[in-house]
């Protein structure tokens, strides 16, 4: 079980108390913003959790697995994500055996 | 952008809601999203990405100071991977530059 969009929404519908249809939309509407500043070339720091940071990569030698024919892949920008220490502390605590 | 700029411009979009709940919301969302990954659980959001944790197993580590063996036992790790349509624009805005604030 992962969790969703619509379980986001639901709690803020419970917890905080905004409607479903407003609960919904905040949802969209974070992600969507997160979404818009990494396009506009602006990384996302969110403390507690992490940042979304941009990288230019330049153009390198690849290959396709299948056919072993050489084909270059083309300059891009990436997104990576850095978890905070305070995530990374509460997730190193996981000792689970689910993943 | 920080979580608050974040908060100011959701609050903005969203002009019905009180400033002080949009807020709440931020934080709640990340709370969850943090909480579901220390337990275990993927989070999976269609067109952003996903997050999921990584193993990293056990190695001896060395006491910089020192340079004593130390057993470090295994951990895990978040991992996102960006879905399709953030992977787009993000590439897509690569002739504007990086902003470093």
């Amino acid at each position: 079980m992962a969790l969703t969009k619509a379980d986001m929404a639901e709690r803020l519908f419970e917890e905080v108390g905004l409607n479903k249809r407003e609960a919904k939309e905040l949802v969209e509407n974070f992600f969507e913003e997160v979404r818009a500043a990494l396009e506009a070339g602006v990384p996302v720091k969110l403390s507690g959790f992490g940042n979304f940071d941009l990288r230019d990569k330049n153009q390198r030698p690849g290959r396709n697995p299948k056919t072993g024919e050489e084909i270059p892949i083309s300059a891009r920008r990436v997104v990576t994500f850095r978890p905070g220490q305070k995530l990374k502390a509460r997730v190193e605590a996981y000792a689970g055996n689910e993943q | 952008m920080t979580k608050s700029e974040l908060i100011e411009i959701i609050a903005s979009n969203q002009q019905h809601l009180a400033y002080k709940d949009v807020e709440v919301a931020v934080k709640t969302l990340l709370e969850q999203m943090s909480e579901a990954l220390s337990s275990g659980e993927r989070i999976e959001i269609r067109g952003f990405g996903s997050f999921s944790l990584h193993h990293r197993p056990p190695r001896i580590g060395r006491n910089p100071k020192t340079g004593e063996p130390v057993a470090l036992p295994g951990k895990y790790v978040p991992h996102f991977k960006p879905g399709k349509q953030l992977r787009e624009r993000v590439n897509d805005g690569r002739d504007r530059p990086i902003r470093s604030k």
